[in-house]
């Protein structure tokens, strides 16, 4: 019960940023040259003004800017995210149908992140300054200099193209028609290499402040007050140092969900994976206002609850922040 | 011209690819599934209603025109089986094929042409609008017969030419009384082709199976075609690399992987299959801007940009030098012999001297912003290539770069630029998308036509005499006539004639053999194992 009326207290809270976001967002993307219909012409090839004139009463464009964004409010507080120009559907439904990849994706590539990022950290600090330490370090730095779309495009080069061990991009395989496991394991195939290219550079950030937060808690007094008992060095990290040292981990989590989203537009891309990432570029170029809008409606969401959960982690980690 | 140009050698190399012993050989293998690169995901995808090579490579196989060009570049029949026209061009009659069935099981009837050409070419159709403009009716007297009525004569060669890409036929009992633009069968469309709609997975791909009830019997050989979503280039290419896309039509990968491919034995990269759809660099100028109102600054500009050096440097052998708004691919109103405009800078110097723009400061006479499409890198490469050439004759270029939609809006509606350069398609007669870029009165906002401030009475009345002639001859002197004032007064600039690249697996069959055959229907293709 308690949790619950947390969780309604932090949805208030982000409330007036989510409608000052969706605001400002309507209104720069007026400011923009150009709306959905030129966008449409530009795909078409052509097509005369009285054309034009005709879809712009069809999408509705022939109204004033706040009569649209009135309009649109208004639709919101009914939970109605309107229609979309680009697919001709109602932007939930074409929203609901992306979701399962982004957050596939966000997922795995988080949890892939963290936890090797955490082990790799855990790893190094404890062999500080020794050929460990220099090994992964330099790893972490390869990787966080490394940019996504060229690590996609190399791992497409090598594990598709060269050794063929990976399909080079999609989301399962469409001719062959799997069920059940097999559709399982087929989708897996697919996620490998994405979720890798995501995850290296999250990975990087991860292990690095894993290792400089290990060394900091190391040296603590509770630290060698349980030295002084006699507990055995593994126990000692694991039991005392991992716990606290795992603290901006989690704060870390919560950032970079919100970042992973946005950030697989190029991952999204380079594998062609239908995702949230791909969806709100494309709504950009064909000046999608509706389908736009209701992303960033659906990713801050998104956000709000991953940050939600961090904070019961805190609670969970450290007793003193549960108030 | 002494021996082949590079064009005609890029040709005949790209027609060696499957040797036409060898395929005369070959038993057709039914069976297997074609993937096919699909590049720019498209709001709808019946060919009635819009008409865009993205449309085609998808909706061109489910659906069907009344009339298609063959390997010769002549009109062959489809769902028309034959036409004639009455001599003053007022009444065309087209014979339907019989015993042809929708993909519902409908039959398909003169009922459906007369619905399609009324609701859709005439009212909703890019350039059908435009096209169909003076059709009055569709008569029906059988089942099997339709008669198109135009209050002024319709050249049956244009016509003939237009319905490949403009003549797609939808189902009435599917559309009719339904909001046409809103209709599910849009985007799940049903047609009378060779492939049956089956799924459409947006952002993922697009499926469509053999249909068993096809009018040409034993078609088609492939058991599926499947429309894999690519937007990223360099992905395309590896997936190619991969085998799990074996064909990507109309110039979607970047030059480089192009050029890489080409040398891959796998691989044939040629613009064999895509004749039909030749286009033109242009460079438009904006007569709002006095300096580019001047003829004398124009042609200095056009004096002023090596094309042979820049078509060798960037765009290699898949371009050659163009010689105005009708491309040579054009067999019937290519004009050859008007006035060209080749790189001679002194030449261009004096030009822009004697219009009185003296250097100034650090050279510059003037400065100009140059605004390039957003779509085909060889527009932002010739961009950049504009921009250097101009300043070594002393003019600025600043380089504006928009999207598409914003490109649109800038140029064609709100005519805020001084140069701009895109592409201008040609769609296998002038009438269709060509003279629109000269004739003046185009309304604002219409995109690809003459927003740029000029008019020319003369240019006016031959274009609209030569759209309704319906002497062939006469209709090409008046062709003829319209490139060589049009290259004398320079409104928009053609310099560089291309055609799409296709890129094939060699294991494909029958791929390429007609001149639009990306956007056909893929009856006959086959894959060899």
């Amino acid at each position: 019960m308690k949790l619950l009326a947390l969780a309604a207290r932090r949805l208030a809270a982000s409330l007036p940023a989510l409608l000052l976001i969706l605001i400002g967002l309507f209104l720069l993307l007026q400011l923009a040259p150009g709306d959905t219909v030129d966008a449409l012409m530009a795909q078409m090839g052509g097509g005369d003004a009285a054309i034009a004139a005709d879809l712009r009463r069809f999408y509705g464009l022939d109204l004033s800017v706040t009569a649209r964004l009135g309009a649109y409010l208004w639709r919101l507080v009914t939970l109605d995210l309107g229609f979309s120009a680009i697919y001709g559907k109602p932007v939930a439904s074409v929203i609901l149908e992306r979701l399962p990849a982004t957050l596939l994706l966000m997922m795995s590539a988080l949890f892939f992140a963290f936890s090797f990022g955490m082990a790799l950290g855990v790893v190094a600090a404890r062999r500080v300054n020794q050929w460990p330490d220099t090994l992964i370090s330099t790893l972490g730095l390869i990787f966080y200099a490394t940019p996504s779309f060229w690590f996609g495009l190399m791992a497409i080069v090598v594990f598709s193209v060269y050794l063929q061990w990976l399909p080079a991009g999609g989301f399962g395989d469409v001719a062959m028609g799997y069920t059940g496991w097999a559709a399982i394991w087929d989708t897996a195939t697919y996620l490998v290499l994405p979720v890798l290219t995501l995850a290296l550079i999250f990975l990087a950030i991860a292990l690095r402040i894993m290792r400089a937060s290990m060394l900091e808690v190391q040296g603590m007094d509770f630290v060698r007050t349980a030295r002084a008992k006699g507990l055995s060095e593994t126990r000692i990290v694991a039991r005392h140092v991992l716990r606290n040292a795992l603290l901006p981990m989690v704060t870390l989590i919560g950032l970079q969900a919100g970042t992973m989203l946005g950030g697989s537009v190029v991952v999204e891309s380079v594998f062609t994976l239908p995702g949230l990432g791909r969806l709100a570029y494309e709504s950009v170029v064909q000046r999608d206002l509706n389908t736009l809008l209701g992303i960033v409606f659906v990713s801050a969401l998104l956000v709000i609850a991953v940050n939600f959960v961090v904070d019961l982690l805190y609670a969970r980690l450290d007793p003193r922040i549960a108030g | 011209m002494s021996g082949p140009t590079r064009r005609e050698v890029f040709l005949m190399t790209g027609a060696a690819m499957v040797p036409a012993s060898a395929v005369a050989q070959e038993t057709p293998r039914r069976g297997g599934i074609l993937t096919v690169h699909f590049a720019t995901e498209q709001r709808i995808l019946n060919p009635s209603l819009q008409a865009s090579t993205g449309v085609y490579i998808v909706g061109g196989k489910i659906q069907e025109p009344l009339v298609d060009i063959d390997g010769a570049g002549n009109p062959t029949p489809v769902l028309a089986e034959s036409w004639e026209s009455t001599p003053d061009g007022r009444a065309i009659t087209f014979k339907l094929r019989q015993g042809v069935t929708w993909h519902d099981g409908r039959p398909f009837t003169s009922a459906d042409v007369q619905f399609t050409a009324m609701e859709m070419w005439k009212k909703i159709l890019n350039y059908g609008t435009a096209l169909q403009q003076f059709l009055t009716a569709v008569d029906t007297p059988d089942a099997h017969t339709a008669i198109f009525r135009y209050e002024r004569p319709m050249p049956l060669g244009l016509l003939l030419r237009a319905l490949p890409d403009l003549g797609y036929v939808s189902p009435k009992h599917i559309y009719e009384g339904t909001d046409i633009r809103q209709n599910p069968a849009n985007t799940a469309p049903i047609g009378t082709g060779p492939f049956k709609f089956l799924q459409y997975e947006r952002g993922q791909h697009i499926i469509a199976e053999r249909n068993p009830n096809y009018w040409r019997n034993g078609m088609p050989y492939l058991d599926r075609v499947v429309w894999r979503v690519v937007t990223d280039r360099a992905a395309a290419a590896a997936q190619m690399e991969a085998g799990q896309i074996l064909f990507s039509p109309y110039s979607s990968l970047a030059l480089a992987d192009l050029t890489r491919l080409s040398r891959d034995p796998r691989f044939a990269v040629t613009t064999r299959g895509n004749e039909g759809n030749a286009r033109t660099n242009t460079i438009e100028f904006n007569f709002r801007r006095p300096e580019l109102a001047d003829i004398r600054v124009r042609k200095a500009i056009a004096h002023a940009i090596n094309i042979p050096f820049f078509i060798e440097n960037f765009l290699g052998t898949y371009a050659k030098p163009g010689t105005g708004p009708i491309p040579s691919v054009s067999t019937d109103y290519y004009t050859p012999g008007s006035p060209q405009y080749g790189f001679d800078r002194a030449l261009a110097n004096r030009l822009l001297d004697e219009a009185g723009h003296r250097r100034g400061a650090g050279g510059v006479r003037f400065s100009l912003r140059l605004s390039p499409a957003p779509w085909g890198e060889d527009i932002s490469l010739f961009a950049t290539f504009i921009q250097q050439s101009l300043g070594e004759v002393g003019i600025r270029v600043e380089i504006v770069r928009l999207d598409a939609a914003g490109f649109l809006r800038t140029v064609y509606n709100d005519h805020n630029f001084d140069l701009a350069s895109g592409w201008h398609q040609y769609r296998n007669d002038p009438a269709v998308s060509t003279t629109v870029w000269y004739r003046s009165g185009s309304p604002q906002g219409a995109p690809w036509t003459n927003q740029f401030g000029w008019t020319d009475a003369a240019i006016d009345r031959v274009i609209d005499d030569a759209a309704t002639e319906v002497d062939p001859a006469k209709r090409r002197a008046l062709y003829g006539e319209f490139v060589t004032r049009v290259q004398n007064e320079l409104p928009v600039w053609m310099p560089i004639e291309q055609i799409f690249l296709s890129v094939f697996n060699r294991r494909m069959r029958n791929a390429g053999n007609t001149p639009r055959w990306a956007s056909s229907s893929w009856h006959d293709t086959w894959l060899a194992p």
